[in-house]
């Protein structure tokens, strides 16, 4: 995953290329959906205008997004693998109506009630609040943390949207502000909210970095943390506080149906690049930047595009661009590996037939050259059920790797290397249906698909071990199969004329 | 100043009206959403028909109802299936997959509505809020009868949505419960789940103008979820759900008009109130539900601890009778030996003394004969019980004092002559202490 990593890390320093190109495909993406009706391409004063930040206003937004997808990719990265990542949905949804209440209370008291840190506030308390609820409801009832995600979410909004009712009737100065809330309003961003984006999300950052190692436990194994004298409860609400910082802070920006995605996707992407906590926090950082840069930077050049939305939009195409083609846990590579493990087993089920063909007709002593063992292909069709198209992909495989030779339109042969190869897997495979009958009391007749299942993949260490464990006579190349095998039976029944006349 | 002088029975009543078929339909397969632990998936269904929406606005040109009913069902059904894909292919947490999927399509679709905005009036406010005020307004002319559009529409829903669960009740009910179960007996648990989640679209978009489609999620989880506290029985529930989400829905828009006056304003929105006052509905079910009610635990568990208190009260002042039959102790020496609080100790003394049970002279207590009986027995199940944990459980008698002490408080009559019957006969428990007879006859 080095180089993917390595990758990342340059983006991140030089987003203004991976503007273009990312604007680039977008574009093309967006003509061809809506059709003719929306985007005016841009000149090229505006991309320059943007992308080298030259706009003020643009300047504070970028920065504003990217540090808000940093520190959101921090902490959505532990609340992701603490099974907590729609918390922050039914949390962003709760903050409405403390939004809502600090506005009114704001107003009658005589201040202006639009300041951003009084709504913040308010948002807090009523997003804690939230989060108390869910928690009361999931420990105290008989209901699951689903339906206590859902009531919260749906009840609280449900309040704020009754409060923002009132509110539009209050005279003290109208709320139309308060909407922006819901969509966020990422381009009328000024400078002070800029700074409370990047302190806010400092001091989050700060507080899991210092923590991060307590927080990691918490999330993979909450049992040990408790055994090991950690204050869960205390680090847990801690991580749940992080959450609520983060996300009201990304209220404004990308507004609070959207800011939940900020603190899911990111490291839900991440995940497909690493196996390491460290790791994967760090491409969650940079891929909330990204997103947070490029969608901003794009709604900057596109006149028509929501920001909020756009962030978002960005995040879900790097997440799907991690699912497919992410080192090593996306779709492709690990497609790739089974495939691979699949072809490896045909292998070793090809050659093993072939041996096992050849043993129970007593072929295969010193006195045979390898040139005189044809085996009919048609026989080790029967051994293993494959078709017959797949059969002939497996034999053309093992040929191109020299362990096979087809001599006639339908007899195979071992080479050299081939049967080197297939004594090996014939004697693992017996080792372990020895192991089975021996130690873990299998019935001889059941041993052979039980071995079937693990030979492929024993380690050398293993082997040894197991020779040690059972063969006294090591000299031998290969141990006697400690059951009947079936093409034996099938040689010897004289209804199957095919056979028959093969040998 | 109630407000409730302007009702107007037509305008009201058609708001009440479609306010009640949108939370019975949504009711009724919220049932087996939260039963599926799939609460969430309903949220972001309802978030995800926006792109539907707007698509078919796109395509169709218009806002006639059909295709867009049409896309935002399709998007429902997509979300479902992206997110299943997700969690099976890319192996990610399926509330994270969730997450994914429904922002990405809420962002896709506020995208498009705002391209759209110039040339239509598809105001993303009106889909997550909805406009329940404006049902009675737009009107189409059924036989004769003007009724609301929403309202037939949500009929129809509300009818689909019945017969789906009564014909597939038990299969719903099956596979809910146990799915595995359920694809061994020989039917699609798949395609039930899909079926369900095709539905909740379907009732997604139909609600969407009433209550708007975050709103709905609340008649989706919550009505159902106060029904699930207050009974064990499937068919109950649902029945339950859907009073739940009447009394919700006709509640919250009565509370729109009259609450806000109370504070001098006018009303405010019906489908945040509905959602208000379900949630209202919830707490009072999550509090007070007769048997999983978080209150009527806590008191069942208050009681019994009383019970146990008093118990061991009168058990231990018959063992310090039982050593030095003039020793009278007060309440400091109980509470020194039984680790109690003051509080419940004088207040459990007293209730002792009032069932006659104990007599009170001047802070010192002495056991009535109604109370050494009782006492008396619960001396005698307790070293039954000591006799019986060495003889047949084979513990040491070192350790069964603790197992007796607490089992000897849910043991009856009947159980003891049993303990009698099956431990030796003998008088004595194993610490030496004699057991005393079940009745004594002086």
């Amino acid at each position: 995953m080095r180089p993917f990593f390595l990758v990342f890390l340059f983006a991140s320093f030089v987003p203004q290329t991976l503007v273009i190109a990312a604007g680039g495909s977008r574009e093309a993406q967006a003509q061809q959906s809506i059709t003719d009706r929306s985007i005016s391409i841009p000149e090229w004063s505006d991309w320059k205008r943007v992308l080298f930040l030259q706009d003020y206003n643009t300047r504070i937004v970028v920065l504003g997004t990217t540090l808000l997808g940093m520190s959101a990719g921090m902490i959505g990265s532990f609340a992701l693998l603490r099974k907590r990542a729609l918390m922050g949905d039914a949390l962003s949804h709760a903050t409405l109506p403390g939004i809502a209440i600090a506005f009114i209370v704001a107003t009658s008291l005589g201040l202006d009630g639009k300041t951003l840190p009084i709504l913040l506030v308010g948002a807090a308390l009523s997003g804690l609040l939230g989060i108390a609820t869910i928690l009361l409801v999931r420990n105290l009832t008989r209901l699951k943390e689903d339906a206590a995600l859902g009531i919260v979410l749906s009840v609280f909004f449900g309040a704020g949207i009754a409060l923002l009712g009132i509110v539009q009737q209050m005279k003290t100065g109208h709320a139309a502000g308060l909407e922006s809330f819901i969509y966020g309003k990422t381009a009328s961003m000024v400078a002070s909210d800029a700074w409370l984006i990047g302190s806010a999300g400092m001091i989050c950052v700060l507080i899991s970095v210092l923590l991060f190692k307590e927080l990691t436990l918490l999330c993979f194994d909450e049992g040990f943390a408790v055994s090991r004298g950690f204050p869960v409860v205390f680090l847990d609400m801690i991580l749940m506080g992080l959450v609520v910082i983060v996300t009201i802070i990304g209220l404004q920006a990308v507004g609070l149906i959207l800011m939940i995605s900020l603190l899911v996707i990111p490291p839900a992407a991440a995940r497909f690049w690493t196996e390491k906590m460290v790791n994967m926090t760090i491409v969650a950082i940079v891929l909330g930047a990204l997103s947070g840069m490029i969608g901003s930077a794009m709604s900057a050049v596109f006149p028509n595009l929501p920001s909020g939305a756009m962030i978002v939009l960005v995040a879900t195409a790097m997440f799907l661009f991690s699912m497919i083609f992410g080192i090593p846990r996306g779709i492709l590579i690990r497609k790739l590996r089974r495939y691979e493990l699949n072809t490896k087993i045909n292998r070793q089920h090809l050659l093993r037939g072939i041996y096992e063909y050849l043993e129970t007709r007593g072929l295969l002593n010193e006195k045979q050259t390898l040139e005189s063992l044809p085996v009919p292909v048609e026989t080790l069709n029967q051994m293993r059920s494959w078709s017959l198209p797949a059969l002939k992909k497996i034999v053309k495989r093992a040929e191109r790797e020299r362990l096979v030779e087809t001599i006639h339109e339908d007899q195979l042969q071992l080479t050299e290397a081939g049967l080197k190869e297939a004594i090996r897997l014939v004697h693992e495979h017996r080792l372990w249906e020895l192991y089975l009958i021996t130690y873990a009391d299998v019935a001889p007749s059941k041993v052979d698909q039980d071995a079937d299942a693990i030979e492929h993949v024993l380690e050398p260490e293993v082997i040894s071990e197991l020779e040690s464990l059972l063969i006294q006579q090591s000299t031998m190349g290969v141990i006697q199969s400690p059951h009947a095998i079936e093409i034996d039976q099938k040689q010897t029944n004289p209804q199957n004329p095919r056979s028959q006349g093969l040998t | 100043m109630s407000g409730l002088e302007q009702w107007n029975w037509y305008l009201d009543g058609w708001i009440i009206v479609a306010g009640i078929l949108c939370a019975v339909s949504s009711a009724l397969l919220g049932n087996f959403l939260v039963l599926r632990k799939m609460s969430m998936l309903g949220d972001a269904i309802t978030h995800a028909i926006l792109p539907g929406l707007a698509a078919a606005f796109f395509i169709s040109d218009s806002r006639s109802s059909i295709p867009m009913f049409a896309g935002a069902v399709l998007a429902g059904i997509l979300t479902a299936l992206f997110t299943e894909w997700i969690r099976s292919f890319g192996k990610v947490d399926e509330g994270a997959a969730m997450g994914v999927v429904f922002t990405s399509l809420f962002a896709l679709g506020l995208v498009m509505i705002v391209q759209a905005a110039d040339h239509v009036d598809l105001d993303p406010g009106c889909v997550l809020y909805g406009a329940i005020e404006l049902t009675p307004l737009d009107t189409i002319l059924i036989s004769g009868w003007e009724i609301p559009r929403v309202v037939v529409v949500l009929s129809i829903v509300l009818l689909i949505n019945l017969l789906f669960v009564i014909f597939f009740l038990k299969e719903l009910k099956l596979s809910s419960f146990d799915p595995a179960l359920a694809t061994t007996t020989g039917f699609n648990a798949t395609l039930i789940h899909y079926a369900l989640m095709t539905l909740v679209a379907v009732t997604a978009v139909a609600s969407f103008e009433t209550v708007g489609n975050i709103l709905v999620v609340a008649m989706f989880v919550v009505p159902p979820a106060a029904a699930y506290m207050l009974t064990d029985r499937l068919v109950r529930m649902i029945v339950l759900s859907v009073i739940l989400a009447i009394i919700a829905a006709v509640l919250g828009h009565i509370s729109a008009i009259t609450v806000p006056r109370w504070f001098g304003y006018q009303s405010t929105s019906t489908a945040g109130m509905m959602a208000v006052a379900a949630g209202l509905l919830f707490v009072v079910a999550a509090l007070f539900a007769p048997r999983h009610g978080i209150v009527v635990i806590f008191v069942r568990r208050q009681i019994l601890a009383w019970k146990i208190l008093a118990e061991d009260i009168i058990a231990l002042m018959y063992r310090i009778e039982e050593r030095d039959a003039q020793q009278k102790p007060d309440a400091a020496y109980l509470r020194e030996i039984l680790f109690s609080s003051p509080l419940p100790t004088n207040l459990t003394l007293r209730y002792l003394t009032r069932h006659d049970q104990i007599t009170d002279s001047d802070g010192m207590y002495e056991l009535t004969k109604t109370g050494r009986d009782r006492a008396r027995q619960l001396v005698r199940s307790h070293r039954l019980w000591e006799h019986y944990l060495v003889e047949h459980a084979g513990m040491s008698a070192e350790n069964i004092h603790k197992q007796a002490e607490q089992l000897e408080h849910f043991t009856d009559r009947q159980l003891r002559e049993k303990l009698n019957e099956d431990t030796i006969d003998t008088d004595q428990d194993p610490h030496g202490r004699p057991i005393p007879p079940e009745n004594k006859t002086n």
